[in-house]
């Protein structure tokens, strides 16, 4: 409990980190996952924008990149995470990896959410002269905006999860925190205080998401 | 009087969806279709599910695109026209369906206003129309409501409210009243008939309810297959239905010649001779028919049947059991007397013996 104690500097540190890590890849991950998803929604067949090459390539990435495990994904990427952000170790080199892991799996749970507005909708916009644009930002996302929230907060807690393993690449964070003074020093007070704060700020986001969610739905 | 101009002309037009998989048949849903809906006309297209009607009504506003012949709008061919160049066609024609499609995620206003923002309406001449058709169909008081809080029919008039708003000459209505109840569908189809009378509308409406057909429509297509196997005056296809098919669909709403099974049960309950007249409005003198059997002492009961009327005009079958007076002698006597006075008959309507 000392130790504990002796660690709350870090320990709030730590927290504020997986805050940034999981702020940033929320908007980074969270705009590549809408744009993933609309391409799937938007060029599967019979929808507005239908286009087989761009579904199948699309939907072939998806499938390649979503089973991978977070930790091999994030060793693998490294090169390219040191092309694009020009380091491969440290808060931005995470940042980077997990967005493009998040888009891949976000994609999906978008493409999901879109698929439940219902296709007469989209035709009675069509039947007034709307076109395709119009259509994702009128129809579309209006309609799908509950889920959607909901699908959001869904992978909140899978950011949480990933960044969990920013330690791996010189990162820091909850997950790091708990790793080096809970874990390898073998006091397990110390991770459970961090697991503590973790399953708080997942509630936290948990019920402003299903808040927003009810707002959005007016149920 | 000058020629009615039509509004929508379809010229051989058919529609193909290629096969799904490899190896697969092609689906033929409209085959060869020529149609010709004139300005002002409610034209009523019915058929079965899976004839082509839902199909051939979305050709006219290019929802689906055909595989040949030509669809002329306001005499314009929107056949091959590109979908940009659509926009504008679209909003001279309103749809509405059977689901409604309302945008759940907006207000009742907020819809109807949507194919004005589409339009690029300034807002407050977008509001005023809004206001003006809400008016229109009785559903001021629900402008800020959320389409989940009403009930079918109000949804229908909110769709109805959404596709006029833009003035257009032309309504589409596919199945628009068969999610609703009997007594709400009757609401939908007064309001329906408004819109043709009040704002000289052409509506072409798409049903497999005779019903509907009978109490808004003008003029009726009978799909089948693909193809219109019947077409022409709601009246005449009512009261003369050439092809089996229309005949079935004329059966559901008019009680015409009596089926086997019910001709048994009548048999049953009448002994003497049972015969069907037709009855045709203008052409057929009720009174006088009636009168021939009063004149020869046949005395006589309706046991089947029905006097229809569409559009001012009636028509129908009634099928009588007949009973000779008392004075006429044996039952050879009392069958010439019948027979003489059906002779008669004959010569002012069509009569049919039932054996």
């Amino acid at each position: 409990m000392d130790s504990l104690l002796a660690l709350m500097p870090e320990f709030w540190k730590a927290a504020g980190e997986t805050l940034y890590i999981v702020g940033f890849t929320l908007f980074f991950g969270g705009l590549g996952g809408l744009l993933v998803g609309l391409g799937l929604y938007l060029s599967r067949a019979g929808s507005i924008l239908a286009n087989r090459p761009v579904f199948l390539v699309l939907n072939l990435f998806v499938n390649i990149v979503r089973p991978i495990p977070f930790i091999i994904f994030l060793a693998a990427a490294q090169p390219l995470a040191r092309m694009v952000v020009g380091t491969g170790i440290g808060n931005n080199a995470i940042i980077f990896t997990i967005s493009l892991a998040a888009s891949f799996a976000m994609g999906r749970i978008v493409e999901q959410n879109l698929l439940t507005v219902t296709p007469g909708v989209i035709e009675a916009a069509r039947s007034v002269g709307a076109g395709p644009l119009r259509i994702i930002f009128t129809v579309l996302l209006p309609e799908a905006l509950g889920p959607l929230i909901l699908g959001y907060t869904f992978i909140f807690v899978a950011l949480v999860d990933m960044s969990a393993v920013a330690g791996y690449v010189g990162g820091g964070g909850l997950g790091n925190f708990a790793l080096q003074y809970g874990y390898r020093q073998f006091n397990p007070v110390v991770t459970w205080a961090a697991v503590l704060l973790i399953i708080v700020l997942v509630q936290l986001v948990q019920f402003l998401g299903n808040w927003l969610a009810r707002k959005a739905l007016r149920r | 009087m000058p020629a009615p101009s039509p509004v929508v002309e379809l010229r051989d037009v058919s529609k193909v969806y290629q096969p799904t998989t490899r190896g697969g048949a092609e689906v033929v849903a409209i085959d060869g279709v020529s149609l010709t809906v004139d300005a002002g006309d409610v034209y009523g297209i019915i058929g079965y599910s899976g004839a082509g009607k839902s199909t051939l009504v979305r050709l006219i506003n290019a929802l689906e695109r055909s595989t040949s012949g030509e669809i002329l709008v306001n005499g314009q061919d929107i056949a091959r026209l590109p979908e940009r160049e659509l926009r504008p066609v679209r909003l001279g024609i309103g749809m509405i369906f059977q689901q409604f499609n309302l945008l759940g995620s907006r207000t009742v206003a907020a819809n109807v206003g949507y194919p004005l923002e589409v339009a690029r309406l300034p807002r407050d001449r977008r509001r005023a129309r809004v206001a003006e058709m809400l008016d229109f169909v009785g559903l001021s008081d629900k402008a800020r409501a959320y389409p989940d809080q009403l009930s079918g029919g109000q949804k229908q008039r909110v769709g109805i409210a959404r596709a006029l708003a833009t003035q257009p000459g032309i309504l589409l209505a596919d199945e628009a009243t068969s999610a609703l109840d009997p007594e709400t569908t009757h609401e939908v189809l007064d309001l329906l008939g408004r819109v043709n009378k009040e704002f000289g509308v052409t509506i072409i409406v798409i049903t497999h309810e005779m019903d509907v057909i009978q109490t808004l429509a003008t003029k009726v297509a009978v799909m089948d297959q693909g193809r219109v196997i019947e077409r022409g005056d709601v009246f005449d296809v009512f009261s003369n239905p050439q092809q089996p098919a229309s005949a079935r669909f004329v059966s559901t709403v008019v009680k015409g010649l009596p089926s086997a099974g019910e001709l048994a049960v009548l048999r049953d309950r009448h002994p003497g001779r049972i015969v069907t007249l037709a009855f045709r409005d203008s052409s057929v003198d009720q009174a006088r028919v009636f009168g021939e059997f009063a004149a020869a002492g046949i005395t006589f009961e309706v046991v089947y049947g029905g006097i229809n009327e569409i559009q001012g005009r009636s028509f129908g079958h009634l099928t009588l059991a007949l009973t000779p007076g008392p004075n006429a002698g044996s039952a050879g006597e009392a069958d010439a007397v019948v027979d003489a006075a059906l002779d008669r008959v004959r010569t002012l309507t069509t009569v049919t013996e039932v054996r």
